[in-house]
């Protein structure tokens, strides 16, 4: 009995322990960050910058990946949370469930570089079409050899990189490429490291990868980037290469993307949630391209920031099903209006 | 005929002989090949790591934090949650463990109960350590909500580290000879006594042995805290235990993950610490090892 009794009184020294330091948290001045690791180098330089101006305010971030982020972003766990593709429906859903409002706001832009190694001599350019045929499901197998791809190219097997399928990256180059989301090949080697894909890519002279332009920028001695053809000329003719501009200006399609981050509403009511918020929006034209992306239009981090300002909540993407080819400036207006 | 027979036996006896010598002798080298295969694989790996990381050390790199460039980065955050962490899976683990083991060694009476028991300890030493980080998740962190603490990382290894300490307590409990409690109790001490007297202080070199161990096993984890949620970006240290925090092997594993070649040294620079820490926390093992069981007579 004495000992049920001791066994039960540390388990209440211990919850009432966490409870304590619970309701400590909320009082504290500080700011839980979570989501995808591929805008967490973007927020850990802002954070670095706000501490630097406000050394009273903790910050702590993670970089679970996009999907866990929401989780804990739906549990209330976090107040800010990165994602390299818009909101889901069904995590849309569930934030409605558990009343939390959110406010989405475009950070920066990502391109996705197709790379071969330094020593492929012969790609030049690839289509959309070309990509589709070497990614999609069927190609597996069956499209092993690059002269399949193109006649004229060497007879030589083809070694493919590529994202992990828990990855944001994995998702979003499925969909613009292959035209489904998570529809690919898989007899290739995935990883979640990109460095290991960079590595693989530049020691193989007959491979093909891709990867977060950041990636491709640092490795630029190794790799060979591969300029895309979209095949439609309202947004730029014929081959072009992933660079700032052709991201930024939108000819670079279909692989830039935006990367957006999503705030609490009730967290955002916090002075030093808004402030840094604020600091985000206004310090992202410097500390975007820092971090090895690209920044938005002058134009489109006002917008941003006016929506931001005026608390407009929900998802600019909901109802637009997807972020292949959209133009930022161009909804963030249309939904200002 | 007999002599020929004979010679022939002699020499097929020698050839047998020659066989086992050369068996013995293969055995030998064999045995030391899978001795120094650690030793190498682990010289190899100090020699990349200082090699890149080393020169990177240097005070600054123990006082800065979480930074975007890799030369404002440090340590100061992830040492400082590492050391917490040791300290609380300490205070925590270290009483449960060693009283487990006792409890099981000298009082749990042989049966069915009893043996179920050791079954299920013996199991948990084998649990995948990223298991007991989604235990930590849901029970510390979401049920008792005590979040992303650094108690809620230290109860998680404290967990995971049970079975080791019991184990390593219950062993070290063994080796004391059986005569020594009979003669306590002949002299009339109660079985508290005779424990408490005896049988820990005789024991004593190998229990904290094995607990060291078992610390220095906790601060090396890494999946288990990912999952409970210890930051990858944070610039202080928790100054109580309900502060978030994070740990130098996270901090590793995401300088790993960067494009930037200087976060790899980075990395370096971080392993050779954590290194230097599990290195010398062995070595206090073995000087306590050393030191007491000089003291201990019978």
């Amino acid at each position: 009995m004495k000992k049920i009794l001791l066994i039960s009184f540390v388990a209440v020294m211990i919850s009432s322990c966490g409870n304590k330091e619970n309701s400590e948290s909320v009082q504290s001045s500080s700011i839980k960050v979570d989501g995808s690791s591929t805008v967490f180098p973007i927020s850990e330089a802002v954070a670095e910058e706000f501490e630097n101006e406000n050394k009273d305010i903790k910050i702590t971030a993670n970089a679970s990946g996009t999907g866990a982020g929401f989780k804990k972003f739906i549990r209330n766990e976090i107040d800010v949370t990165g994602a390299s593709r818009p909101i889901k429906e069904s995590e849309d859903k569930d934030c409605k469930e558990k009343g939390i409002e959110y406010l989405e706001i475009p950070i920066a832009y990502d391109g996705l570089a197709v790379v071969v190694s330094k020593e492929n001599t012969w790609v030049d350019f690839l289509t959309v079409a070309e990509l589709k045929k070497i990614w999609e499901p069927s190609a597996k197998g069956t499209v092993t050899h690059w002269d399949q791809i193109r006649a004229g190219w060497p007879h030589e097997k083809i070694n493919l990189y590529g994202a992990g399928t828990e990855s944001g990256t994995f998702d979003y180059f499925t969909e613009a490429i292959v035209g489904e989301a998570r529809s690919c090949r898989t007899d290739y080697t995935a990883s979640e490291d990109d460095n290991g894909l960079v590595s693989g890519v530049a020691g193989d002279k007959h491979s093909l990868g891709y990867f977060g332009y950041a990636y491709f920028y640092e490795n630029q001695d190794k790799l060979k980037l591969v300029a895309i053809d979209d095949q439609k000329d309202d947004n730029g003719k014929g081959p072009i290469l992933a660079t700032t501009e052709t991201i930024v200006n939108g000819t670079y399609q279909p692989l830039s993307r935006p990367l957006l981050i999503y705030i609490n509403k009730q967290s955002s009511k916090r002075p030093e949630v808004a402030n840094f918020v604020n600091y985000y929006i206004d310090q992202a034209p410097t500390l975007v391209p820092e971090t090895g992306y690209v920044a938005l239009s002058p134009e489109a981090y006002k917008l941003v920031k006016a929506r931001f300002t005026s608390g407009t909540t929900g998802s600019l993407f909901l109802t637009l099903k997807t972020t292949v080819g959209v133009k930022l400036e161009e909804v963030l207006k249309s939904t200002q209006q | 005929m007999a002599k020929k027979l004979g010679k022939r036996m002699r020499q097929k006896q020698v050839r047998k002989n020659k066989w086992y010598e050369y068996q013995d002798k293969s055995y030998k080298y064999i045995a030391l090949f899978a001795t120094s295969i650690g030793v190498i694989i682990l010289g190899i790996l100090l020699y990349d790591v200082v090699l890149d990381g080393f020169g990177r050390i240097d005070l600054k790199f123990f006082l800065d934090s979480s930074s975007r460039k890799a030369k404002n980065a440090g340590i100061y955050a992830a040492l400082g949650g590492t050391l917490w962490i040791m300290l609380l899976t300490t205070l925590i683990a270290f009483p449960i463990g060693i009283g487990a083991g006792i409890y099981l060694e000298e009082y749990n009476k042989k049966g069915r109960l009893s043996s179920i028991l050791e079954i299920n300890i013996s199991n948990l030493a084998g649990i995948p350590s990223i298991i007991y980080g989604l235990l930590g998740l849901e029970i510390f962190s979401r049920t008792l909500m005590m979040g992303d603490t650094a108690l809620t990382g230290a109860l998680t290894l404290a967990l995971l580290i049970l079975p080791i300490i019991i184990v390593s307590t219950r062993e070290a409990l063994k080796t004391v000879p059986y005569n020594l409690r009979e003669a306590s109790f002949a002299l009339g001490a109660s079985k508290w006594q005779t424990i408490w007297h005896q049988i820990l202080p005789a024991s004593l070199p190998g229990i904290v042995t094995g607990a060291i161990l078992a610390i220095s096993r906790a601060i090396g984890e890494t999946a288990p805290l990912i999952v409970i949620g210890a930051a990858t970006y944070i610039t202080s240290v928790p100054t109580w235990p309900n502060e978030s925090f994070t740990v130098l092997p996270i901090q590793i594993f995401y300088w790993i993950g960067k494009p930037q070649h200087d976060f790899q040294v980075n990395a370096a620079a971080a392993i050779i610490v954590l290194l230097g820490i599990t290195f010398l926390m062995n070595g206090v093992a073995v000087y306590l090892r050393y030191r007491w069981q000089k003291k201990v007579k019978w």
